[in-house]
């Protein structure tokens, strides 16, 4: 078992803070619920939870105490890995159990215990990473039996919800039963019940399905797949290729169905009348349905509007639950450090040249007096511990408040210009980009499995000399940083061989001293831009880990795959220090909120999350997205989120609210990259489609914020066009945008490989 | 299931999965079959689903081999065999039975390797950056540039070659001038360039047409000169293009009123032009270059004018290929020439013409090569002065000189680095080391074909029966140099000085003085000074020359008796600046600040009276010659 938390000096810093530890597992335990069906949960499943009245009331609702069954879940994972031969994972997992145990009781014992263990536990993040270790060694379908809250631990018994005995010939007739009911009412009513046809008709054809009715199961798919909403085509493709019993277990796709509970929003009016309806009907079929598989929103007031509706649905689970958006999130920026004497030697400077004397000095000024008052919407500036600024930081950001002083001021009548860098001869093969804040460097990954570094500027790429040269230079010159380059070694671009599979993300940390990449082969590598070698791999995910980004403060970086866990690592750890457990599958996409105390991470279930680094929880969940998310951006104040799918819609959220302010339609193809600008007036969306868009972000969000905003249902109209926020289309030359970046003086950076 | 109507996904036919059975050897049942069909088909479709995802993260539109093999691995299931290929596979049924499959060609590996064209290489992947929008004002047309190695011709760029070629080859010169100048300035004609290369290799198809050949040899000017272009390995074509006009002796050049010569030069200065810029671009392009000069030039059943395309092409790839092709080669080649020359018959007279085409030729092309040894060398010992070790010393000086006239040395260092293999001297010496012959005696023995024509001129200590300067001027440097003798002095050698001879020398009688005067003096004093003795100097030559020519005398004998090809002491070469003579200690002095040598040689006039041969090559005006002299005999057009 490996000992990480002797050398984590800054989460441990965390975990003293405002948390205790008693609610950092009341925290887990909400991850255990509403992440349902997939093996990730299997990890916080085996972190059983004091029985905490938990708030999310969508917890396996017929259970009698949480307690129990969180034991009972614990029995039925260790039966199941005693009986795939799990010995290791068994013992781990009892190890962990009595840890936790003994826990609860008291905090005295907890040291004793840890010892026992063998590790050091005594923070979360300890317990979660070993968690990690196990659940890896746990199959998928591990994670099924843990949250069916079942005792046997199989896969049948899951599926076997779906055993009770209809006559099949009936199912047609109840479904259209229902059908005629909602075309029946009124018109405000209808579009809301009409949300039901979906979840049931694919939960009816399941039932078809595994009680071995195989022509009833295609009858009633040909009859009534036709009715379903264009956007769940893709579910219904992989449905339909679905006719056996067999086929059943090890769908994936299928098991996030059962066993996350589709989620429906409907109004307190309309859910009276369907309930008469069904009771009146003697209707238990449905009605089992409903109980069953369906969690049902209800809220009081007005039914919403097809539109509205539309709007929010289409993920794989159905729309989020209110509840799951309540939680406060401190979306403010943090305090700029204040860098006071190398400004003023700027200032100096600036006097001296340019004879502007007083100009500079009332800007700082503002600046430091705005970054004095505490923005109540900030979290507090050591939440999350972040990395002291080195004097190089500190140099940069000097820079960087150079350069913002010659930044241009975008809208809708200056519109910025686009550079774009064509990579050429990359055989269909370029899969990632990434360039440094400063615009300096710009790095590839390849399907071939390399990562590409080069320099934009004439600057070229240098690395350190050997170990036996650096012996040789005098360490007290004043050139000593330009003394250690190797000269011989200086090129245009550097590659950078290690990963044994395509190059999916690559993420420059802040400072330029390092690149992350992550790759098909399971991991996340570190490397170094002074000696372009790989320092670390990070082992984790062990499928395809999909993208990985980099902390806008350095040190912490996120990254998520197939495995549908995201990671937070920190550059010194071998294992990640949170994981974040949830979506119904694959994380496609992460970003770093500019505060560093949120990631928000896109997946193919079609859900956006976001997540608290502090404790791991899920704080938004935002539906909405008809296709895979593919790229997430978040504005530069960090109060809004704006998301892009293979629909070639991007939505935007405003985070605090947690509400879609925002639907972008232009795109023809995936949207692989979505950047603001730095002052968050324009948001550039690039796409599949080979264009680069622009849009009038400030319009965008102005146009909400006038509305009241009906926050406690969370139903807003959105605006029916977004042309009018359109404020430009522009095309390549058969040049997908798979990456864009505006420089610190807002000048915009394309990237893609010309795709002939 | 086979017969279900709708078909909205692949599916295997029960027939196929039987044949497939049957090919390893089982049997299967109808009932077996069908129900084995069936899963078949959805575990295609099942690792379609999940190779799709592959598909997307790798920004792609186009599922390959990979992205299934991929989702194969992750669940699972034994990758297929075999590799993923950029284009589909052509899938093909059998028509006898119920069978598919993917055709896969025999490949004859002796014809691929012996064919004759090359595939496509993988070009590096690289980043080009342009700027698409100013100010978010961007026309709706697609933009970008796009490499020649991926990309097929589109109607709006086939339109364009068409226009180009018509206007290049056309009658109408202004708009000839037009599409050169865009050849020479667009930057997306990347697609094309393989098709003008192909043109411009129709040298060879009107070498009757001196105007087609020019205009062709324009086109690879403009083509060279466009920044935008990446010539890569069609640099060979196209030298091989410009080779073929210097060295053939063209159709055209029958008719003795067609100007070949002028071609000729200007497809030289093109070679060159071609070599400086692009030549890093093929590997051991200048051996091949200097190789096939060397071959034209030694071969005597060529005609004169191919010969003299030898030799301005070496003069045009600098001072060094003339040094070790041209220089070598010279005794044997003389014979030949002096035949031609000398021979009076009418019938003779064009190939005597043309033979003294090819000596105006070889007299520039070793005037330079005098030169700029000397130059080189007087700079490599003031690098020596400087206390710098000898490899840092071109270094130096070539950041220190920024007087000289361009070519000269930044000539010699390509050539060097590419061409290190002709080192005779053998690996590991310093170049500078590397002098197969030393200057006098290479000076001696060109004055004794050329005699006073050459229009560079030392002063050889002995050379009439004087005391020798050199001695008294610089007695540690003789003194170290004496024992080695001619033999070792290239290596021997530290400070060799050229001189102007002005006030060195004491009579007027000898070798001319003046021609290599020190140009372009610092100070107005010196200046006046200087070009007021050459003024002198040059009026008392020229008064006193005729009368020294003994007219009937044949041409090596002439120089020979007044010049002696062994000298007695080391010859010391000095180069006066001036007026003064830059001593070996006074370091304070930059020789190479002040040597540019164009402005002096307005001062020289045709030296008719030199020879008896009427001078060749050089009509006219020496000085605007001389400027341009780094590339070519003649302007360019």
């Amino acid at each position: 078992m490996p000992t990480v938390c002797d050398t984590r000096s800054e989460m441990a810093a965390v975990q003293d803070a405002p948390v205790e530890a008693d609610n950092e597992k009341e925290i887990k335990t909400e991850t255990l619920n509403d992440a349902a069906g997939n093996h990730a949960s299997a990890a916080g499943g085996v972190i059983p939870s004091p029985p905490v009245a938990s708030t999310s009331s969508s917890g396996p609702a017929k259970a009698g105490g949480p307690g129990s069954e969180e034991q009972q879940t614990l029995m039925a994972v260790l039966q199941f890995l005693k009986k795939n031969n799990f010995v290791g994972a068994v013992d781990v997992l009892r190890r962990e159990a009595g840890i936790l145990e003994d826990s609860d009781e008291s905090q005295g014992q907890e040291l004793a215990a840890s010892a026992l263990g063998g590790a050091e536990a005594g923070d979360a993040t300890c317990t979660l990473s070993r968690a990690s270790s196990c659940t890896t060694s746990t199959p998928a379908v591990a994670a099924a039996p843990a949250k069916g809250g079942e005792d046997q631990p199989d896969v049948n018994v899951v599926l076997s919800a779906y055993s009770q005995q209809g006559d099949p010939a009936l199912y047609q007739g109840y479904y259209s039963g229902l059908k005629k009911f909602v075309e029946s009412v009124l018109d405000c009513h209808r579009a809301e019940l009409s949300q039901l046809f979906y979840p049931l008709f694919v939960h009816m054809y399941l039932e078809l399905v595994y009680n071995n009715h195989e022509t009833e199961a295609k009858a009633f798919f040909e009859k009534f797949s036709g009715d379903q909403e264009c956007y769940y085509q893709d579910d219904l493709r992989v449905l339909s290729g679905l006719t056996k019993k067999e086929h059943m277990k090890g769908n994936e796709t299928l098991l996030d169905f059962r066993t996350s509970k589709f989620v429906l929003r409907i109004s307190r009016d309309s859910y009276q009348l369907l309930k008469r309806h069904l009771q009146e009907r003697q209707n238990n079929q449905i009605w089992n349905i409903i109980q069953e598989h369906l969690y049902i929103d209800i809220f009081d007031g007005m039914p919403r509007s097809k539109s509205q509706i539309d709007s929010m649905s289409g993920s794989l689970a159905g729309e989020a639950k209110r509840e799951a958006n309540k939680a406060k999130v401190f979306y403010g920026l943090l305090k700029e450090p204040e860098i006071d004497v190398p400004l003023d030697d700027e200032d100096e400077e600036g006097e001296n040249e340019e004879g502007k004397p007083k100009k500079k000095k009332p800007k700082k000024d503002s600046m430091g007096s705005k970054s004095k008052k505490q923005d109540p919407n900030a979290p507090q500036q050591n939440r999350i511990p972040l990395p002291e600024l080195k004097d190089s930081d500190k140099l940069d950001k000097i820079m960087y408040m150079k350069e913002a002083t010659k930044r241009i001021r975008l809208g809708p009548e200056s519109l910025p210009s686009i550079c774009f860098y064509t990579f050429l001869n990359a055989y269909q093969g370029l899969t990632a980009v990434d360039f440094t804040d400063d615009s300096s460097l710009i790095a590839g990954g390849f399907a071939d499995s390399t990562v590409r570094v080069w320099s934009v500027t004439p600057k070229k790429l240098r690395s350190v000399k050997s170990a036996a040269d650096l012996n040789l230079i005098d360490k007290e010159s004043d050139d000593v940083l330009e003394r250690i380059m190797d000269e011989k070694s200086a090129s245009e671009s550097k590659i950078l061989y290690g990963h044994s599979g395509p190059v999916y993300g690559v993420s420059f940390s802040p400072d330029r001293n390092y690149l992350l990449s992550c790759s098909e082969d399971g991991t996340v590598r570190l490397w170094s831009l002074q000696t372009f070698t790989c320092l670390v791999g990070y082992k984790g995910h062990n499928y395809p880990v999909w993208d990985t980004q980099f902390s806008p403060y350095g040190y912490y970086f996120i990254s998520g795959g197939h495995d549908r866990v995201a990671r937070l690592w920190a550059t010194d750890h071998y294992q990640p220090l949170r994981m974040f457990a949830g979506h119904l599958a694959d994380i496609t996409c992460t970003q770093f909120h500019p505060n560093s105390n949120y990631v928000a991470t896109g997946s193919a279930d079609r859900t956006v999350r976001l997540w608290d680094i502090l404790n791991g929880n899920c704080v938004r969940i935002f539906t909405g997205h008809k296709g895979p998310i593919h790229s997430l951006a978040f504005s530069p104040n960090g109060k809004y989120l704006a998301s892009g799918a293979t629909d070639g819609r991007v939505l935007l959220w405003d985070i605090g609210h947690g509400l879609m302010i925002g639907e972008l339609k232009g795109h023809t193809d995936t949207v692989y990259s979505l950047k603001f600008s730095r002052d968050g007036e324009i948001l550039a969306s690039g796409s599949m489609d080979n264009t680069v868009r622009l849009w009038d972000s400030i319009k965008a969000f102005d146009d909400i914020e006038t509305d009241d905003f009906t926050a406690a249902t969370g139903h807003i109209h959105l605006p029916e066009n977004s042309q009018e926020l359109l404020l430009g289309t522009y095309m390549t030359k058969s040049t997908p945008v798979i990456h864009l970046h505006f420089t610190r003086r807002n000048l915009l950076l394309a990237a893609g490989a010309y795709n002939p | 299931m086979a017969d279900r109507e709708e078909r909205r996904f692949a599916e295997v036919p029960r027939e196929s999965i039987r044949l497939m059975a049957e090919s390893a050897g089982v049997e299967l049942s109808d009932d077996v079959a069908a129900l084995l069909t069936e899963d078949v088909c959805y575990r295609l479709r099942e690792a379609t689903q999940n190779s799709s995802q592959f598909m997307r993260h790798a920004k792609r539109r186009k599922l390959t081999v990979e992205d299934f093999n991929r989702a194969l691995r992750w669940s699972n299931v034994e990758a297929v065999c075999g590799y993923g290929a950029q284009d589909t596979l052509p899938f093909r049924p059998i028509k006898e039975g119920d069978l598919f499959f993917v055709e896969d060609r025999e490949v004859n590996l002796v014809e691929l390797a012996l064919a004759t064209n090359i595939p496509k290489g993988c070009a590096e992947t690289m980043v080009r950056v342009q700027v698409s929008y100013l100010d978010g004002k961007g026309n709706l047309e697609p933009q970008g540039t796009v490499p020649s190695a991926v990309q097929t011709l589109s109607d709006d760029l086939l339109k364009y070659y068409q226009q180009i070629t018509r206007s290049i080859l056309g009658e109408d010169p202004h708009l000839m001038k037009v599409a050169l100048l865009d050849l020479q300035s667009n930057s997306k004609i990347a697609a094309l360039l393989p098709y003008f290369v192909y043109v411009i290799s129709g040298v060879k198809s009107v070498s009757h047409d001196l105007e087609q050949l020019n205009r062709l040899l324009h086109m690879v000017k403009s083509l060279v000169q466009n920044p935008y272009l990446y010539l890569g390995s069609y640099v060979r074509s196209l030298v091989s293009s410009v080779m073929y006009c210097i060295l053939e002796p063209l159709a055209a050049s029958i008719n003795p009123l067609n100007d070949h010569w002028t071609l000729r030069d200007y497809a030289a200065l093109l070679l060159s032009h071609i070599f400086w810029t692009h030549g890093d671009l093929v590997s051991g392009l200048y051996h091949q270059i200097l190789l096939s000069l060397q071959k034209v030039l030694s071969d005597p059943v060529r005609p004169l004018c191919s010969h003299y395309g030898a030799v301005v092409g070496l003069h045009a790839l600098g001072w060094k290929a003339v040094e070790r092709v041209l220089y070598p080669h010279l005794p044997a080649y003389w014979a030949n020439l002096q035949a031609v020359l000398d021979d009076y018959s009418v019938s003779n007279a064009q190939v005597k013409a043309d033979g003294h085409k090819v000596y105006g030729a070889i007299l520039v092309a070793v005037e330079r090569l005098l030169k700029m040894k000397a130059l080189s060398l007087s700079v490599n010992a003031e690098g020596g002065i400087g206390g710098l070790p000898r490899p840092g010393g071109i270094m130096g000086c070539r950041e220190s000189s920024p007087g000289l006239s361009p070519p000269p040395e930044p000539l010699s260092e390509p050539g060097l680095g590419i061409a290190s293999h002709l080192h005779a001297g053998g690996a590991g010496c310093p170049w500078e080391d590397w002098t197969p012959v030393p200057l006098p005696a290479m000076y001696c023995e060109l004055y004794s074909f050329f005699g006073d024509s050459l229009a560079v001129r030392f002063s050889t200590g002995p050379s009439l029966g004087n005391s020798p300067p050199a001695p008294l001027a610089q007695p540690p440097t003789t003194r170290k140099e004496l024992p080695g003798g001619t033999a070792n002095l290239d290596t021997a050698r530290k400070m060799p000085q050229l001189t102007a001879n002005l006030n060195i020398s004491p009579r007027q009688d000898g070798s001319p003085h003046g021609e290599l005067t020190a140009p372009s003096m610092v100070s107005g004093r010196s200046l006046a000074r200087s070009s007021s003795s050459s003024s002198v100097q040059r009026s008392r030559s020229s008064s006193s020359r005729p009368g020294q020519r003994p007219s009937g005398l044949s041409r090596d004998v002439f120089p020979k008796a007044r010049f002696n090809p062994l000298p007695a002491g080391p010859p010391i070469f000095s180069f006066v600046i001036g007026g003064r003579q830059m001593g070996r200690r006074c370091q304070g002095r930059r020789f190479q600040t002040t040597f540019t040598p164009s402005q002096p040689l307005s001062a020289v006039s045709s030296r008719t009276y030199a020879h008896k041969l009427p001078v060749i090559g050089r009509v006219g005006k020496p000085v605007r010659r001389w400027t341009c002299s780094q590339y070519s005999l003649h302007l360019p057009l």
